[in-house]
C-alpha cells in the first residue's frame, strides 16, 4: 500500500528537524595524490611537418624567463581530480547548500546562476585588462552604466570600481579623506577619525591603515550614540566620520544627518559604510543625509558571490568636490566612445591594478537591471520584513534577547545575545554554533571582542523563504532546549559534521605551526626536522 | 593511580559565605552577623554553589585532577558528594569556621603545590585568600557571597568550574591580575559604600572577552597594555603625572623604567619618579605650584574611576585639576565588561563629581580612544 511520504517529514502538521549527516572522506591534500606520469588529458604529439614549420617554440621565450625546473604540481588523472573536489565540496556548508542566515552582516543572498553564465561568456571571460580600450568598449560601457545606477542609488557623483574588496573601497575613501585635508593644508592637524563600536570594523581598521587615530563612540540604550558623545569627540583634529547605518545591530540612527552636520561644522568629511546596504536600497540615500563618500560591497548587496566564489568587488563613491581624488583610472564617455581617464593629477593613485573586477561589475549590473528601481526597493522591503519575522520568532526562545532598542523593529539584521541561556546553562553562543552544524546549518561566532555578550548575528536577506527561516529558528529553539535538558550533548557537538572539534588551537594561532600552502608546509616540516 | 603530570586543584569553601544576603544583612562578615543570619532563617548556599562548580569541572576534566581540600564543610563533604576522593589537610572546628580558616587553608594549598585554588565565597573570602597567598598561585572564585565587587569570580558557579577545568587542561594558559575589592560591611549596613582595593589575584583569563582564536591572548592582553602605556608616554609634557593604582597603569611606569605601587598612587614628572605611594597631603603639596595630570583606570566590572581604591586623589586634589587633564585608560575588554553601564565617580564631594560627569575619552590602545559616559556612582546604586 502506498503511504504518504510526507508522514516521514511532518509531525502534527509541522516539519520535523532534518536528520542531517555530513560526509566525511578523510580526503588527502591534492599534492599527496601525486602519481608521477599521470595526466588529466593527453594531447596528441605534434606532427613532424608542424614541428618543422614552427621550430623550437621554447627558443622564442627569452632565456631568463624560462623555468629551470618543472613546476611542482601534482600529477593526477581527470577522474581523480573530479572525485577529489566533489568530496571536498561535500565536507563544506556552502552557500548553495545551507540556509546561510547565520552569517549575519555578510548579506548572504541568492547569486543568480544566469549572471554566472553571463560572466563566463567568451566576450567577458577572455578579455584582458591590458587590452586597448577600443577593443573592450563593451565592459567599459557596462562600468559606465553601472556607475550611473550606483549614483542614483546613493546620490553620489562619481564611483570607482578599482578595489577588489569592500575594505579596499573603505581604505580608498580614508585615503581620499587624507588627500582632501592635504589639499587644504590641514593633513597634519587633522589626524583623528571618528567611528562607532557597531560600525563595520573595517572603518576603524582602514582609518588606522591610512594613518589616523581612531575615536570610537559607544551606543546608548536606543542602539546609537548620543549626539553629545559625538560632540565630545569632535575637535579641530577631526578628519572625518566613518560610520555604518544601520550598524551591526540592525538599528538605524535617525539622527545621522545631524551627525554629518556636526562633522562638517568641525571641518571634517563624512563617509557612509554601505558594505551592507540591503535594508535601505531605494529608501535612503547617502548623499541626501549629507555624506561626502560611501561605498558598496558588490558581493553583499548586489548579489555577486562572496570571496570563495568570487572574487569580490568594491565600489567607492564620492561627491563632485572629491571626484578628483578617486583612484586612477576611472571610466569616461566622450559621447562616442568609452575611455579610461588617466589624467588625474590629484588622484590618490591606485589601490589595485587596472580599473575594476570586470565580471563582478557585470554580474552586479545584470542583477540591478533585472530588478529595476522598484525591484531594488522591494529587495530592501522583503529583507526587512523577513528580518522582523525572524526577530519575533527568535525572541520567543527562552534565553535569547536582542539588546538595545527593545521592542522596536530592526532593519536588515539583528545581533542577538544568548547571555541569559549561558548564565542558566553554561552553554555559550559558540557551543550553539557548533551544535547548529549537526543540523546542516552554519552559524558565525567570531564577534570578538564581545560588545553584546554571547552574540549571534542573523540576517535572512530577501532570499530565504518563510519555511527556511522557520527551519533555522526551529534548530536554534531545539538547541536552546537541549542546553537545558542535555547540555553535554551541546557541549560535545558537533556529532554529525565532518570535523568534530579542533581542540589544539595552537596549530591555528601559531605562525610557526600553520601552513597555508603546500610549499610552506614542506618548508616548515623541514625546519622542524632540522631542530 | 596518580600520574606525575596530574594537576592539583586546591578547593576551599567558606561555609558561611552568602549567609547574610537573602535575609538582608548585606554581608556575612563576623560571628555576630552569622548568628543573626541563622536566627533570621538563612541557610548557607555555599555548598550548593560549590557543588555546581565541581560538577561542571568534572564533566570537563573528569578524574584527571587531584583535589586538595579542607575538612568537612570547608570542602571535603562537597568534594566527596561530587565523586572526588580529595586529599584532606588541616583542621577546623566544624560549625565555627572563621576568616582565619580560609587564610590558613589557602596557605596550606600553596604548600601542597596546587596548580590553582578554586574557592567559594564572596569579597570577604577573596580578601582572605589574597592576604594569604597574594599573586603566588593562580586563584579563581565561585561566586557565593553577598558582596561580589571583586573581579576574580566566574560569571556563575558553572562557568567557574568550566574555567578551572580549561585552565588545568592547559586550554587557557593566560593569567590576569584582577582586583580584589572589599567594602566595610559595618558602614555598608548604614548605607555608606566605601569599597577599597585590597590587592590582586592571578586569575585564569575568561575567554568570552578575548579574541582567543584569532590571536593568542597572552600577546594581545599584554600588548594592548603596552600600547596604551606608550600612547600615554608619547603624549607626556612637563606636567607632573599622578598615576593611579592598577595593573593597567603599571606598564606606564614599567616602560619608563620606574617602580609602581600597585595599589597606591605614584607621581612622575619628566619621565622621572617624584613620589612613590603618595597620600592626599603629598599630592596637594605637589599641586601648589604646578600643573598636573591624572592617569586612572576603571575598576574592572564596576567602572569606578574615582572614589574606589584611589581615595588619595581626593575631591580637594581633583578640584585643582582641569577635567581635560584627566586621562582614563583601559583595555577595550574592561570597558565592554561594564555591559554598557557608565564609568562612575564617587569622590565624596558632589560638586567635584558633577564636574567629572561628562563624556570622557578613554585610551584603549595606541591611537585608539573610546568616548564613554561618566556618572555619579552614589545615585546609581539601588
Amino acid at each position: 500500500m502506498t503511504q504518504d511520504i510526507r508522514n516521514y517529514r511532518i509531525t502534527e502538521g509541522k516539519p520535523n528537524l532534518r536528520r542531517f549527516h555530513q560526509a566525511r572522506w578523510d580526503e588527502p591534500i591534492i599534492f599527496e595524490l601525486n602519481q608521477p606520469g599521470q595526466r588529466g588529458v593527453l594531447l596528441p604529439r605534434a606532427a613532424a611537418e608542424i614541428k618543422e614549420e614552427v621550430g623550437d617554440v621554447l627558443a622564442s621565450i627569452p632565456e631568463m624567463m624560462r623555468r629551470k625546473q618543472h613546476p611542482a604540481l601534482p600529477e593526477i588523472s581527470q577522474a581523480q581530480v573530479l572525485r577529489h573536489y566533489l568530496r571536498l565540496s561535500q565536507e563544506n556548508l556552502g552557500a548553495d547548500l545551507n540556509v546561510d542566515i547565520g552569517q549575519g552582516t555578510c548579506t548572504m543572498k541568492y547569486n543568480p546562476k544566469v549572471n554566472e553564465q553571463l560572466a563566463r561568456l567568451p566576450g567577458i571571460a577572455e578579455i584582458h585588462p591590458l587590452q586597448d580600450e577600443k577593443t573592450v568598449q563593451g565592459i567599459l560601457e557596462i562600468m559606465y552604466r553601472f556607475e550611473a545606477v550606483l549614483k542614483e542609488i546613493s546620490g553620489m557623483d562619481r564611483f570607482s570600481f578599482q578595489s577588489q574588496a569592500g575594505s579596499q573601497s573603505i581604505y580608498t575613501c580614508a585615503a581620499i579623506m587624507r588627500a582632501y585635508h592635504q589639499a587644504n593644508g590641514e593633513a597634519d592637524q587633522r589626524d583623528e577619525v571618528i567611528t562607532t563600536i557597531f560600525s563595520h570594523p573595517s572603518n576603524a581598521a582602514c582609518a588606522k591603515v591610512a594613518g589616523y587615530k581612531v575615536i570610537t563612540l559607544y551606543p546608548e540604550s536606543n542602539g546609537y550614540p548620543d549626539l553629545d558623545a559625538l560632540k565630545a569627540a569632535v575637535s579641530e583634529r577631526t578628519a572625518g566620520l566613518m560610520i555604518a547605518n544601520p550598524e551591526d545591530t540592525g538599528i538605524f540612527n535617525p539622527y545621522i544627518a545631524d551627525f554629518v552636520n556636526v562633522i562638517h561644522e568641525a571641518g571634517g568629511l563624512s563617509f557612509y559604510d554601505q558594505a551592507n546596504a540591503n535594508g535601505i536600497l531605494g529608501i535612503t540615500r547617502a548623499r541626501d543625509a549629507g555624506f561626502d563618500m560611501c561605498h558598496f560591497n558588490l558581493h553583499k548587496t548586489f548579489a555577486t558571490p562572496h570571496g570563495c566564489g568570487g572574487p569580490g568587488g568594491g565600489a567607492a563613491g564620492v561627491s563632485e568636490e572629491l571626484a578628483k581624488f578617486l583612484p586612477t583610472p576611472v571610466v569616461g564617455f566622450d559621447g562616442k566612445k568609452y575611455f579610461l581617464d588617466y589624467e588625474r593629477p590629484e588622484s590618490i593613485g591606485k589601490v589595485r591594478s587596472f580599473y575594476g573586477v570586470a565580471p563582478v561589475v557585470l554580474k552586479a549590473y545584470a542583477w540591478a537591471m533585472s530588478l529595476g528601481a522598484d525591484g531594488l526597493r522591494e529587495v530592501a522591503e522583503v529583507a526587512v520584513l523577513n528580518n522582523n519575522y525572524l526577530l519575533k520568532k527568535m525572541l520567543e526562545i527562552p534565553g535569547v534577547s536582542a539588546p538595545y532598542a527593545e521592542g522596536k523593529h530592526r532593519i536588515e539584521q539583528v545581533r542577538y545575545s544568548w547571555q541569559e541561556l549561558y548564565e542558566d546553562t553554561g552553554i555559550s553562543s559558540e557551543d550553539i554554533g557548533l551544535r547548529a552544524a549537526d543540523f546542516g546549518l552554519h552559524y558565525w561566532t567570531s564577534h570578538h571582542p564581545f560588545v553584546v555578550p554571547e552574540p549571534n548575528t542573523l540576517e535572512p536577506t530577501e532570499s530565504y523563504t518563510k519555511d527556511e527561516i522557520d527551519e533555522y529558528v526551529g534548530v536554534l529553539r531545539k538547541i536552546a532546549e537541549e542546553a537545558r535538558t542535555n547540555p553535554d550533548l551541546v557541549k560535545s557537538a558537533p556529532h554529525n559534521s565532518t570535523i568534530h572539534r579542533i581542540d589544539d588551537h595552537d596549530t591555528l594561532d601559531n605562525p610557526e605551526k600553520w601552513a597555508v600552502t603546500w610549499r610552506a608546509y614542506q618548508r616548515k616540516l623541514k625546519q622542524n626536522k632540522n631542530r | 593511580m596518580m600520574s606525575s603530570n596530574q594537576k592539583k586543584l586546591g578547593f576551599i569553601i567558606n561555609p558561611v559565605a552568602g549567609l547574610g544576603g537573602r535575609v538582608g544583612l548585606k554581608g556575612s562578615d563576623g560571628k555576630l552577623i552569622q548568628l543573626r543570619a541563622r536566627e533570621l532563617g538563612a541557610t548557607p548556599e555555599a555548598q550548593d554553589r560549590a557543588s555546581d562548580a565541581l560538577r561542571s569541572l568534572k564533566v570537563s576534566i573528569g578524574d584527571q585532577v587531584e583535589l586538595v581540600t579542607y575538612p568537612g564543610e570547608m570542602g571535603e563533604n562537597t568534594a566527596a558528594n561530587c565523586g572526588y576522593s580529595p586529599v584532606v589537610t588541616g583542621e577546623i572546628e566544624s560549625g565555627k569556621t572563621t576568616a582565619a580558616d580560609s587564610r590558613r587553608a589557602a596557605q596550606d594549598m600553596l604548600e601542597h603545590g596546587v596548580d590553582l585554588i578554586l574557592f567559594t565565597g564572596g569579597d570577604g573570602t577573596a580578601r582572605d585568600i589574597c592576604e594569604a597567598v597574594g599573586e603566588s598561585v593562580p586563584v579563581l572564585g565561585i561566586p557565593a557571597g553577598v558582596k561580589i565587587h571583586s573581579a576574580v569570580f566566574g560569571v556563575n558557579p558553572l562557568s567557574s568550574g568550566e574555567l578551572a577545568a580549561e585552565y588545568l587542561k592547559g586550554e587557557i594558559q593566560t593569567l590576569q591580575s584582577l582586583e580584589v575589592m572589599d567594602i566595610d560591611e559595618e558602614a555598608y549596613r548604614k548605607g555608606i559604600i566605601s569599597p577599597c582595593l585590597v590587592g590582586y589575584l592571578r586569575v585564569p583569563y575568561q575567554r568570552q572577552l578575548v579574541q582567543a582564536r584569532k590571536s593568542p591572548s597572552p600577546a594581545s592582553e599584554e600588548g594592548t597594555l603596552q600600547a596604551i602605556a606608550l600612547d600615554v608616554i608619547d603624549h607626556m609634557d612637563d606636567s607632573c603625572y599622578i598615576i593611579g593604582p592598577g595593573t593597567t597603569t603599571q606598564p606606564i611606569l614599567n616602560a619608563l623604567g620606574l617602580k609602581k605601587t600597585l595599589i597606591g598612587v605614584d607621581v612622575v614628572q619628566n619621565r622621572k619618579q617624584v613620589t612613590l605611594d603618595a597620600n592626599e597631603e603629598t599630592l596637594l603639596q605637589l599641586l601648589e605650584n604646578q600643573n598636573a595630570k591624572v592617569v586612572v583606570t576603571p575598576i574592572g566590572g564596576q567602572g569606578f574611576i574615582f572614589g574606589r581604591g584611589n581615595q588619595q586623589i581626593s575631591p580637594k586634589v581633583l578640584s585643582k585639576i582641569d577635567p581635560g587633564n584627566i586621562i582614563v585608560i583601559s583595555t577595550l575588554e574592561k570597558i565592554l565588561s561594564l555591559g554598557g553601564r557608565p564609568l562612575l565617580v564617587d569622590t565624596g564631594d558632589r560638586e567635584v563629581d558633577q564636574v567629572l560627569c561628562r563624556y570622557m575619552m578613554v585610551i584603549t590602545g595606541y591611537g585608539n580612544r573610546i568616548v564613554y559616559p561618566v556618572k555619579g556612582g552614589r545615585q546609581s546604586r539601588g
